[in-house]
């Protein structure tokens, strides 16, 4: 048995088509970024799934910490001002 | 210098209060997630027991996967036609593809996959019995197809809505691919069985081989299955393994018309009072012997995959020695 190599995980993203963004498709582990792209194709866009994909090293990725959920993300509470649907003087008046 | 390891480990072996307080703070968050039948995502806190059933689950998993590609690669040469050896091979493919979905997702848990490999590899880890059973004819890709992925779509789709978010994800994924492995294998043994009647009784005879082993994917009786209620708890399993297995059941019986088979069951019924497919007794003692190793293939499996393991050991050792070198040459010439 070969002992383990260690190859770094990288995240997969692929666009589906153009004019959409990148979205996450999941992860694969590769010596290098040229043999993660291929392996990325060959596992994630065998069915004509994407026309472009990413992959980045999952050690490089920054995440918020979600255990924060109540500090970090801002409480939107008391912030209605922030929708469409906050003005309701307008209802009725065309294209607004 | 040994004292003062001892009082570190004594101490990290001793929860702090903030520690404990952590801990009850992330099972109360854990226990509504639950109760909203919403997801946990790999960097929640969960309980130690949740993580190591997900664990165990989803490795099983993956592995059946990967030695489920060997009774199908067994037929990739002998293939009748060009087209059914492309489509072949591409469902062997997928079935790589699986797994490594799975290995992932676990790997989100904390278990490395060169440990769940190096564990299958050494003969550690269980997957799923049915792989453990010879393909001896064509018609064996066929009631693979049908029924043997049939049962994997059954048992997978309630799995898409798991509560562990990358194992849901990933069975989206599966699912997807799944359907054409079904309909493929549906459709070798309805071109056997509309052709001579030795290509008939061939099909007949895949069916009566494979019925039981496939009915058996569900895993042991409600009443013998010390772990699902556990899992249904956590919104991992969603059906019981009998009404899974019922549900199969009741399709075959209709979709095994269509081909002008039968099943080799005389006591399949649909109870009018319970609404639920009855199906005839079941070999556990056959399952038990084939999951403890003592199946018809689990050597030949084991040592298959052992061999494909070590015979590739110097293509990622030469993967890994090309990225070095590139990755010293860009750090000389930047
Ligand atoms: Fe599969
Ligand atoms: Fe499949």
């Amino acid at each position: 048995m070969s002992e383990s190599l260690g190859w770094p995980l990288w995240e997969v993203f692929v666009r589906s088509s153009r004019g959409l963004s990148h979205v996450h498709a999941g992860s694969l582990h590769a010596p290098d970024a040229a043999m993660a792209l291929r392996n990325a194709r060959d596992l994630y866009t065998r069915r004509n799934e994407g026309v472009s994909i990413w992959v980045v090293p999952a050690d490089a990725i920054a995440a918020s910490d979600p255990d924060s959920k109540g500090s970090f993300f801002e409480s939107p509470q008391g912030k209605d001002y922030r929708h469409a649907t906050y003005y309701v003087k307008s209802e009725g008046v065309k294209h607004l | 210098m040994e004292q003062q390891l001892q009082a570190v480990s004594g101490a990290a072996a001793q929860q702090s209060p903030e520690q404990q307080a952590d801990a009850e703070a992330g099972q109360a968050y854990f226990d509504r997630a639950m109760a909203a039948d919403s997801r946990i995502e790999p960097r929640d806190w969960m309980p130690d027991a949740y993580r190591r059933t997900l664990v165990r689950q989803i490795s099983q998993h993956a592995h059946s996967e990967i030695i489920g590609m060997q009774p199908e690669a067994n037929w990739i040469t002998r293939a009748p036609s060009l087209k059914r050896k492309a489509i072949l091979m591409a469902k062997v493919q997928d079935e790589a593809g699986h797994g490594l979905y799975l290995y992932s997702a676990a790997e989100t848990l904390g278990t490395s996959r060169d440990e769940m490999m190096g564990q299958l590899v050494a003969g550690k880890a269980r997957y799923s019995s049915i792989f453990n059973y010879p393909t001896v004819t064509w018609a064996d890709m066929g009631a693979i197809g049908w029924m043997v992925d049939g049962a994997a779509i059954c048992n997978q789709v309630p799995l898409c809505r798991a509560s562990f978010g990358p194992y849901g994800r990933a069975m989206v994924r599966v699912c997807k691919e799944e359907s054409f492995h079904q309909r493929q294998g549906f459709e070798i043994l309805l071109e056997l069985a509309n052709g001579t009647p030795a290509q008939k009784q061939m099909a007949q005879d895949a069916v009566n081989r494979w019925y039981a082993p496939s009915l058996m994917m569900f895993g042991p009786p409600d009443d013998d299955s010390p772990n699902s209620k556990q899992s249904m708890a956590w919104n991992i399993k969603r059906f019981s393994n009998d009404e899974l297995r019922s549900r199969f059941v009741g399709m075959m019986a209709e979709q095994v018309k269509v081909l002008g088979l039968s099943l080799p069951d005389a006591e399949i019924r649909f109870n009018e009072e319970t609404k639920k497919w009855e199906h005839g007794a079941l070999d556990w003692d056959e399952f038990k012997e084939v999951l403890a190793g003592r199946g018809p293939c689990n050597a030949q499996r084991m040592e298959r995959r052992r061999e494909a393991h070590e015979g590739g050991a110097w293509v990622r050792e030469a993967a890994t020695a090309y990225a070095a070198k590139m990755a010293a040459k860009n750090e000389v010439a930047a």
